[in-house]
């Protein structure tokens, strides 16, 4: 459930929620990261849920000391009101069993907060591309049938390339056809469950393998970023897009700490 | 999917920990009458329920909601159990109002009246000449699935901001990032977190980012107390050694200094003493041939 940090409910009609999926290299999570980070969101409550393992740090987008001592948990709501968005970070996998009880609440507190439009950031395995997918961008979007409606046409002027449609029982030749995202975590189920209640979600997803995901995130934003221009789209800036991206604070050390010297 | 140096291909693990979920999906498909029979009973026998001393019968509410509470102190792992048994129950009457029964892989948590140094508990006590002061000794693994059942039961779902709640724990040091070589930190260490509405100083320096405290039952328990805005700080003791040692649990010593335990302890020298004690009655006198 929804527990905001001050006394009111924040209210959140017509805003744009973005949230990660846990996938594969944890691709949208940095993706959330860098977006709160880099647009200085500001935290508005907690999703307080018992479907996700606790976990608790201090503030990860610290710039300074004074910032630094604000406790964050393992689902936070951020937002930026002057652009009518709103963010959902996860920072913790799902217990056992709950991510369809997950879906559930997250998808009747969206519909709840009257937010306009969900936009999933995810990640599937890109050992599973199959022959066209191995030679083409590896980037890929989905919308849900009452999303479709308004963004279709914004998608083909971007020439963005839709989830192709895969054996559903990949090890049987006539097996039927069907959207798959290996590594996508709970993306298919929120994709379904968004389509049968008619809400308007968006899934931006990258083909990536586990390793040092920095990279395949930088990659997401900027996809993101083609379509809402977060930030200034890269044709009028030619710096790297690593230097657009604001990387918080918590992100040093990802790989563990300093080595013994006695080791060399 | 990874090659190794053999030539074998390998399923490599996931971070994101998602391979399972797609076995779950479909096995929630071809879930049988039966299967859900097995679910059910398997989530009854994992159930935690709390549990009053004398009557062995449940809390009809949450431990909180029958027994107000203006100081929540909680120790959980074996040096912090000891760090409280030594310097805070020995000073002053202790009375047992009640106990965790839960059973997971890890443990399976008995009846509290015959424990064994060895056993795992959860026993939740109140200080007779100030029944708003409530312990709990918790030595007992709580698996993630337990978590909130366990919070949901000590907590309740009411709000309580009058309550003040610290809470001890330990860590491996391997655990702790920086950008030296963990092998060159001074452990055991003591590190602090605390919810927004904890206003009173810490005993030591606050865990620096990225650390962070994914523990259980500790960071579910701050975690709620953020959420419901309750004052709450967790000592977290980094140590090399995870078993009972003297040194891990002398570390918590500063603690003694802050406002929830100032008044509750009263001979140190004498709490050493039975410290000392504790540890001799739990050593084990072990080799590889016993």
């Amino acid at each position: 459930m929804f527990v905001p940090c001050g006394e009111s409910v924040p209210d959140l009609t017509g805003f744009t929620l973005l949230m990660p999926a846990v996938s594969v290299g944890n691709v949208g999570q940095l993706a959330i990261d860098l977006i709160i980070s880099t647009l200085n969101m500001s935290k508005i409550g907690y999703f307080y849920t018992d479907c996700l393992v606790p976990m608790v740090g201090n503030n990860p987008y610290a710039t300074g000391e004074e910032n630094s001592t604000e406790l964050s948990i393992n689902a936070e709501v951020y937002s930026l009101p002057s652009r009518r968005l709103v963010a959902l970070q996860l920072r913790s996998i799902f217990i056992k069993y709950k991510t369809k009880p997950f879906c559930e609440k997250l998808l009747s507190w969206v519909k709840g907060s009257n937010c306009a439009r969900v936009i999933v950031l995810s990640s599937s395995h890109s050992y599973q591309r199959n022959d066209l997918q191995l030679r083409s961008t590896p980037f890929r979007y989905l919308l849900t049938p009452s999303m479709q409606i308004n963004v279709q046409n914004k998608m083909k002027s971007l020439n963005w390339e839709e989830m192709e449609k895969s054996p559903c029982i990949p090890e049987i030749n006539d097996s039927e056809f069907c959207v798959r995202i290996p590594g996508g975590g709970i993306t298919k189920a929120l994709y379904d469950e968004s389509c049968s209640k008619e809400i308007q979600m968006a899934v931006l997803l990258k083909f990536v393998s586990e390793g040092d995901n920095i990279p395949d995130a930088l990659g997401l934003v900027e996809y993101l970023n083609e379509w809402l221009q977060i930030i200034k789209p890269h044709s009028e800036d030619p710096t790297v897009p690593s230097l657009r991206w604001k990387m918080p604070s918590s992100w040093r050390l990802l790989f563990g700490s300093g080595l013994p010297p006695a080791l060399f | 999917m990874a090659a190794t140096f053999f030539g074998e291909v390998v399923k490599a693990p996931c971070r994101a920990g998602t391979e399972e979920e797609e076995e779950e999906e479909e096995e929630g498909r071809r879930e049988t009458p039966e299967d859900r029979e097995v679910r059910r009973q398997l989530a009854r026998k994992r159930e935690v329920r709390l549990l009053r001393r004398q009557t062995k019968t449940s809390l009809e509410v949450s431990l909180l909601e029958k027994y107000p509470c203006s100081k929540f102190i909680i120790a959980i792992g074996n040096n912090a159990v000891a760090f409280l048994s030594s310097f805070v129950m020995n000073s002053g009457v202790w009375e047992e109002v009640g106990f965790a029964k839960l059973w997971n892989e890890w443990c399976r948590t008995t009846d509290t009246t015959h424990l064994s140094p060895a056993e795992a508990f959860c026993i939740f006590y109140h200080l007779k000449s100030n029944p708003s002061v409530i312990l709990c000794q918790c030595s007992c693994y709580v698996a993630e699935d337990q978590q909130y059942q366990w919070l949901e039961k000590v907590f309740g779902s009411c709000t309580r901001k009058n309550t003040q709640v610290t809470i001890l724990t330990c860590r491996h040091v391997t655990d702790y990032k920086t950008s030296e070589s963990t092998g060159s930190l001074p452990a055991p260490f003591l590190k602090a977190l605390k919810t927004q509405n904890f206003k009173d100083p810490a005993c030591c320096s606050l865990l620096e980012q990225p650390n962070i405290v994914h523990d259980l039952p500790a960071a579910g328990v701050l975690s709620y107390c953020q959420v419901w805005k309750i004052p709450a700080i967790l000592y977290l003791c980094y140590t090399d050694v995870m078993k009972l040692d003297l040194i891990t649990v002398e570390a918590f010593k500063p603690i003694l200094s802050s406002r929830s335990l100032k008044s509750l302890v009263k001979n140190i020298p004498q709490s050493t003493e039975i410290l000392k004690k504790l540890m001799t009655t739990n050593e084990v006198q072990s080799n590889i041939y016993t």
